[in-house]
């Protein structure tokens, strides 16, 4: 077997690993809640009787092993359990949430990814110049920016009184996919705004690291114009580094969708998580902090890979 | 068409007026600093003076905070919602206190918590890094991969998690967010002294026989400390944001204690009816955050053209 | 040679560089013609301003520098005033250039051939399908192996002498009036750079290309100019052709630049029948599952100097990470003074680690960088020998006074505010400070101008005799070895392939590899190169070298 295809094989089951501990630590997390788990769920007034009946049902009376093995058999079986709130199905709740959740990051990240790539290079291409100090700096300043900021900004330049796109992006029943992106546009906006600043700069950094290298100089001295030294000499040699914040401000985009769901009363998994906390509905944040983690982790892992296919030496060896 | 041109205008002079500021205080310091500090501050862009001259501006109000506000953090002085006005020089909030004097309480209420949340985060993380580094082996392992662990799920996701456990108290937020943030600050750590274990000088002092404490606060750390302190800006930053947000989902900070994020929160309504006071807290916590960034950006600068 | 076209001139160059806010001048005026075909060989120490003069050549100057004042013309191009679109096109097309360190001068993102390919191509000179079979006929001119699929190769597949002749073709590509050759050998290892040597004058002399070949060293220097140029801080000492600069020198500094290679300190008479201060017996040792050193042997004794001589990979940094303790060896051991050190280095007592002292290769990195001197060389005698305050300061100033610096004006420098000399000499002192029998010097001096180097050289001579110390020496050059040694310890790939004293070993017979090495050394002839080559030709030495 090549040893690029060992190497890749080793990352993914690093990353079966890393998401088995994830399931395990998220599972310990309802072991460590204080109090008793059917006394919870029954309330102050049910009897004892009532509640050992439950936790004889609920099998909390098996040994610790034997639980986290039904659970994350449930759990892979799609079964997420049940919420303590109000005694719906877990997977039903989540169920259409999910989906719009995604489509808001993903909505965001494709306006945010090729505009900061491009940014980059420009800023890289043109450093020092008024447009590299501006670009910086506006970046700098919007990293800094808490996200419920952006997002009422936005909201009172473009949404308020007489304003073009809606401030509550309600989403219910079927929309056409023109519908959607209207309804959306702020807080796919505001995503963008937070994650492009950081792609940006890091992006301008990969890249302006390398021009003292050696064989950036090579290329100047070869004749090379200015474009191509850092498209082709420079970005080539800068991949693993912006593939990897790329991967790190797609996980962003993930967790920073809690709170611009919550702004824009977006019917996503974020503000499912929020009240549930507040409810202290465990079957709830268990399931849907299980699965943010997991995106969280195949997005890093997906990054990994690709990073590493990025790099000759490890793919043509000796 | 307008609206934008006015708002235009209104940032170009904010952005001018910051920059005079940065430009006065510059000039202040250098004169009145003794020489290497004087050295020092002339080569400060004025993004980075600006953000000194602000840094220094929030530490004065959070310190200052019972003497410069008109009201008490949780008296109810009038009506809800009451617009600016002679005696309440920003209005009301949703239940009728100062918005004023709640701003400046906060300032010490937040900056105060993520000070600490931080200072926790930054000890924790480093002591461990640095001590992963030097010794290696099994405690390098254990540490490590633990870290990468719970690194492995999002911040904001894994700090909702633990709060739902534990329960959601101003304590508990502190504790888990300095742990969740110790990670990030154990990994930096780790890396800057893995590049300073590997020199020269410090196998000589291995070989002459130093200790562990010498050799962390002799070699290593002295050498260490510029992207340390830079990283200590950059997490507290972070934390404050995290902070911000929790409070702003009402997770964090708890009424009536007055803080940026909840102010949000508890007044964004208005802003749909085009008023900009609920803008006023967020805009504090970004003004600082803005700041912190700016200072932390020029020391790294520095840092690096030092190299070169 | 018939008289040549002038191809370029440069007048009254001055080129600054920014430091701390200001420009400074770092060449001063320089003159400069070079006709059509012929090479000039550039010479002088770090500082000299060498490269810079080569990039201007190019109309180039590197970020932070300037070229202020002068002229350069190439072939009736004024290069200063030309637009920046005019210089690039000559760039590449011609005007070439061949880095030092071919390993990091290669994109390591694209293969050898399309990184030749490049310059042609975009120069609009050749199509692509033209520039790779042009690129396979110059492989094999350079004597590469497999010329036909080298090409196809990513940079990090080929060794760093193939690299070096990958991209001396590179820069013939565009077949260019000018090639500036900017210490195209410095960084290999004395077999390989005969090689590189050896097919950059052949192909330099089959195209009639102009050059400059830019160097510290005169007997590499010797081997490839028509006539040489001597260059300090940014000025020109002489210039004049090859053989009778090489013949007479008119200057003091170039004298003594040629000086250097004559030094040599008295030997010492082996004691015999004496306990050998430190003996290294047959030590195994590697990393992993490799073994880098192999049933290693040998003893150092007072007062005399082992030099421990090998290319890159033969070893002789891992012996001293042995007797240091760093890396205990799988087998063997290592005595000092007749009996036996722990192993590793922590369980080694405060006085068995006194004794043994290192001084490094890199003074930068050897001297943390946030103490100061008073700090750095108190610190072994106030450990080691418990002196405090003002004992511990006199200590200090006294060792100050040994290696030949002013106390009151060093003690409280940091190692920044030194020279680069300055700093090897505090490793010196910091080594002393423990009082030591036995110092190990890795590479002290390779990082260092020649003569700073031998200034640093008579330094450690001059205390060796006065402490009785014993010193290993590790080195890859063999002209230090002459100077220094008592006895010589010659290692490849981890076995000593042959050991005595320094006179035997500079005599023949040779072990095969000694001799090999030992003739790779240049020598200060113009017809030492040739010569070499024609008896290698014979012997088939060569065939050997590449391996």
């Amino acid at each position: 077997m090549p040893p690029i295809l060992i190497m890749i094989l080793q990352r993914l089951a690093l990353g079966v690993v890393t998401l088995f501990v994830v399931s395990l630590i998220i599972f310990l997390g309802t072991e460590l809640l204080p109090g008793d788990f059917a006394q919870e769920i029954l309330g102050q007034s049910a009897t004892p009787a009532t509640v050992a009946a439950l936790r004889e049902q609920l099998g909390l009376n098996d040994p610790l092993f034997v639980r986290y093995g039904g659970w994350l058999a449930d759990v892979v079986r799609g079964d997420l359990g049940v919420s303590l709130a109000n005694g719906q199905s877990v997977a039903e709740l989540i169920g259409r949430r999910l989906g719009y959740t995604l489509s808001l990051a993903l909505y965001a990240a494709a306006i945010a990814v090729p505009l900061s790539l491009v940014l980059g290079i420009l800023a890289a291409l043109l450093r020092n110049s008024v447009f590299d100090r501006v670009a910086n700096a506006s970046a700098l300043t919007s990293i800094s920016f808490p996200e419920f900021f952006v997002a009422y900004i936005l909201i009172f330049l473009l949404a308020g009184a007489g304003g073009m796109f809606p401030s509550i992006s309600s989403i219910r029943g079927e929309v056409s996919f023109g519908e959607y992106l209207y309804r959306a546009f702020l807080p796919a906006l505001t995503l963008t705004l937070v994650v492009t600043a950081h792609m940006m700069r890091m992006t301008r950094a990969a890249i302006i690291n390398l021009l003292a290298s050696p064989y950036i100089e090579m290329a100047r001295l070869k004749g090379m114009s200015p474009m191509r030294v850092i498209v082709r000499h420079a970005l080539p040699n800068a991949l693993a580094p912006i593939i990897n914040v790329v991967a790190l401000n797609l996980a962003y985009l993930i967790t920073g969708v809690v709170v611009v769901e919550v702004v824009f009363v977006y019917p996503g998994m974020g503000q499912l998580m929020v009240d549930s906390v507040a409810a202290r509905d465990m079957p709830v944040v268990q399931a849907v902090a299980l699965i943010f983690a997991a995106a969280y982790v195949l997005l890093n892992l997906t990054a990994d890979v690709l990073a590493t296919l990025s790099n000759p030496r490890l793919v043509h060896r000796r | 068409m307008i609206g934008f041109l006015t708002g235009l205008l209104w940032l170009l002079g904010g952005i001018a007026a910051a920059m005079a500021a940065g430009w006065l205080f510059r000039t202040l310091m250098v004169t009145i600093s003794p020489r290497g500090v004087a050295k020092e501050m002339r080569t400060a862009p004025l993004t980075a003076s600006f953000g000194m001259l602000m840094i220094l501006i929030y530490i004065f109000v959070a310190f200052f905070a019972h003497w410069l506000a008109p009201f008490s953090e949780t008296a109810i002085v009038g009506r809800e919602y009451e617009p600016w006005s002679s005696v309440n020089l920003l209005g009301t909030d949703n239940l009728g206190r100062d918005m004023l004097s709640r701003l400046i309480y906060a300032a010490r209420n937040t900056v105060g918590i993520a000070f600490v949340t931080s200072a926790l985060a930054f000890i924790l993380g480093s002591v461990l890094g640095l001590l992963a580094a030097i010794v290696g082996g099994w405690l390098d392992q254990i540490l490590s991969r633990t870290v990468d662990v719970l690194m492995a799920i999002p911040a904001l996701i894994f700090a909702l998690l633990l709060l739902t456990i534990l329960g959601t108290s101003v304590i508990n937020m502190i504790l888990v967010i300095a742990l969740i943030d110790s990670t990030r600050v154990y990994r930096l750590a780790r890396a800057v002294a893995m590049n300073i274990v590997v020199m020269d000088y410090v196998e000589a002092a291995k070989l002459r026989g130093e200790g562990l404490w010498r050799l962390i606060t002799r070699e290593i750390l002295p050498n260490a400390m510029a992207p340390l302190v830079a990283e200590f800006g950059l997490r507290f930053c972070f934390v404050f944001l995290t902070i911000s947000a929790l409070s702003f989902l009402g997770l964090g900070m708890q009424p009536p204690t007055a803080d940026w994020g909840s102010m949000v929160k508890d007044n964004a309504t208005l802003i749909t009816f085009g008023d900009i006071t609920p803008l006023l807290p967020a805009g504090a916590i970004a003004l600082l955050t803005v700041s912190v960034n700016f200072v932390v950006d020029w020391q790294l600068h520095r840092a690096s053209g030092l190299k070169e | 040679m018939a008289e040549q076209e002038i191809l370029l001139t440069m007048k009254g160059l001055r080129i600054e560089g920014r430091a701390d806010e200001e420009w400074i001048e770092i060449v001063k005026g320089v003159d400069l013609t070079l006709r059509r075909g012929e090479v000039l060989g550039l010479i002088g120490e770090s500082g000299a301003g060498k490269s810079t003069i080569g990039l201007a050549a190019m109309g180039f100057a590197r970020d932070g520098c300037r070229i202020s004042g002068g002229e350069i013309l190439f072939d009736g191009i004024d290069l200063r005033r030309a637009s920046e679109t005019l210089r690039r096109e000559l760039r590449g097309k011609r005007i070439a250039y061949v880095a030092q360190s071919a390993a990091a001068s290669f994109n390591p993102s694209h293969k050898l051939i399309d990184q030749y390919c490049e310059g042609p191509v975009e120069h609009g000179v050749m199509a692509r399908g033209v520039a790779e079979k042009d690129a396979m006929e110059l492989y094999r001119k350079m004597q590469l192996p497999e010329p036909e699929t080298i090409g196809f190769r990513y940079p990090h597949q080929v060794s760093g002498g193939q690299l070096q002749r990958a991209m001396t073709a590179m820069a013939m590509a565009c077949r260019p009036d000018l090639i500036i050759f900017d210490e195209p050998t410095t960084a290999l290892d004395v077999t390989t750079q005969i090689e590189v040597l050896a097919a950059i004058r052949n192909i330099v002399e089959q195209f009639n290309t102009a050059a400059i070949y830019i160097t510290h060293d005169l007997a590499v220097v010797a081997q490839m100019a028509d006539k040489i140029k001597v260059l300090l801080k940014g000025e020109e000492v002489e210039e004049s052709d090859t053989r009778s600069m090489l013949a007479a020198p008119s200057q003091d500094y170039t004298r003594s630049l040629w000086a250097v290679r004559t030094y040599a300190r008295a030997e010492q008479a082996p004691v015999a029948g004496a306990t050998p201060v430190v003996s290294v017996r047959g030590v195994t040792a590697g990393y992993g599952t490799i073994d880098v050193l192999k049933n290693i042997s040998f003893d150092i004794h007072a007062r005399r100097t082992v030099a421990v001589v090998g290319e890159s990979g033969s070893g002789k940094s891992t012996t001293a990470r042995v007797i240091t303790g760093l890396l205990p060896p799988r087998q063997g051991e290592i005595l000092f003074n007749g009996k036996p050190l722990p192993p590793d280095y922590r369980r080694r007592s405060k006085d068995q680690l006194r004794q043994a002292q290192m001084i490094y290769q890199m003074a930068d990195t050897a001297l943390n960088p946030k103490q100061r001197l008073r700090e750095l060389i108190g610190r072994p005698a106030q450990m080691y020998l418990g002196l405090n305050g003002k004992k511990l300061e006199d200590r200090v100033k006294e060792l100050l006074r040994l290696i030949e610096l002013e106390p009151a004006g060093y003690i409280d420098r940091l190692p920044s505010e030194l020279s680069g000399g300055q700093k090897q000499r505090i490793g010196i002192a910091r080594a002393l400070a423990a009082e030591p029998q036995f110092i190990i010097c890795d590479e002290v001096t390779s990082a260092l101008d020649q003569l700073v180097a031998e200034g640093i050289l008579k330094l450690l001579d001059k205390l060796q005799t006065e402490f009785q110390l014993a010193y290993m020496f590790i080195t890859h050059d063999l002209a230090t070895v002459k100077a220094i040694a008592d006895e010589v310890v010659v290692m490849k790939e981890g076995v000593v392939v042959e050991q005595g004293p320094k006179a035997e070993m500079f005599q023949p017979p040779h072990d095969p590899y000694t001799e090999l090495l030992l003739s790779s050394v240049p020598e200060m002839d113009p017809d030492w190169l040739s010569r070499l080559l024609a008896e290698r030709a014979v012997t088939g030495v060569a065939e050997s070298a590449g391996n």
